[in-house]
């Protein structure tokens, strides 16, 4: 199914959740936040969220800035 | 927050509060445009600065694969970090920005609340802010407002609840120095919430002002991370913020048109 993580479409697996799609980005270790189509996803339920199509996933962490 | 005058023994605590919280120092500092994070850590822990801002942005961008985290340089056990919703134009990316920091923070609802109105000034939208403002403090977050040098927008932001107001001193990054000094005067003066210059600072000297007109703390970024040395202009704000601090508490002597001698004329032998 198509999911449009960070404004870019991409292709996964159908029913993937959360959890599977940050060890996937090669994100499991860094400390983030996530929201889809506008609402955040605890990480706490990171393993019960499962993603349907078209969903708009945006995924963050702490930079610089002033 | 305009403090009673006192009298104060060099060194003694004189601690910033914000929102019941206790710092001992006064200058906040952002962690953006070093050119690495090494860099970024040696200008934090030079200034002092206990409370850091950060953004928040998309895990793709801004930063190398290789290079370390940001929270692994400056752990936010040892730092009070205070994301900044920097890039926002609207109140909702605001709101939307602050409840992701507060969900990768672990909770953590002390924000730096800034909704900007136009890319060429980076000013302040006031009226996407207030909406901005409002539904934050609705939601339990701790608000610091970045906001224009208006006495009274400062007092209504102070007044919806948020724990500390943040006037500009010039546009960000301008590094022109504290261009409206009356108006930072008098939001001082109508404060019953910590006011901290944020944004405009371009070296030691404007730093001290801002303290000097009584304001409780000075946020900056560009004029440390921008300086020839960061970390050397990082040591000088540092002592710049005490000093101003100090002078403001100690009381300046009135501006005065004519001399007044400092030797005594009693006592001449001719």
């Amino acid at each position: 199914m198509e999911l449009v993580i960070n404004g870019k479409t991409e292709q996964l697996p159908d029913g993937i959740n959360a959890a599977q799609l940050i060890e996937h980005l090669g994100l499991a270790n860094e400390r983030l936040a996530m929201e889809v189509n506008q609402e955040i996803v605890p990480r706490s339920s990171f393993d019960s969220h499962c993603f349907k199509a078209g969903d708009r996933i945006e995924i963050v962490r702490a930079i610089g800035g002033g | 927050m305009s403090s009673v005058m006192k009298s104060t023994t060099p060194g003694t605590a004189d601690p910033l509060m914000i929102d019941g919280v206790q710092y001992q120092s006064r200058l906040l500092v952002g962690t953006g445009k070093y050119r690495d994070m090494e860099q970024t850590r040696l200008a934090v822990e030079t200034s002092g600065a206990e409370i850091i801002t950060v953004a928040i942005r998309r895990t793709n961008i801004g930063q190398n694969a290789d290079e370390p985290s940001l929270l692994d340089v400056l752990p936010p056990d040892r730092y009070t970090y205070l994301p900044n919703t920097a890039g926002c134009y609207t109140a909702e990316e605001a709101v939307r920005t602050c409840r992701l920091a507060r969900e990768l923070l672990d909770g953590h609802n002390l924000v730096k609340l800034e909704v900007l109105g136009d890319e060429k000034t980076l000013f302040p939208d006031i009226i996407q802010t207030l909406d901005a403002a409002e539904t934050l403090i609705a939601d339990d977050f701790r608000i610091m407002v970045y906001t224009n040098d208006d006495p009274i927008i400062a007092k209504r932001f102070e007044d919806m609840g948020c724990v500390a107001v943040m006037p500009l001193a010039a546009p960000i990054g301008s590094g022109l120095g504290i261009r409206n000094p009356n108006n930072i005067r008098t939001i001082v003066e109508n404060a019953g919430v910590p006011i901290l210059v944020d944004a405009g600072v371009g070296c030691a000297s404007d730093a001290a002002i801002a303290m000097e007109l009584g304001c409780d703390g000075v946020l900056m970024n560009t004029a440390i991370a921008g300086a020839q040395d960061p970390v050397l202009m990082a040591s000088a704000m540092k002592k710049a913020i005490e000093a101003g601090r100090e002078s403001y508490l100690a009381g300046r002597i009135p501006r005065k048109r004519f001399a007044s001698a400092s030797s005594p004329v009693d006592g001449l032998f001719f």
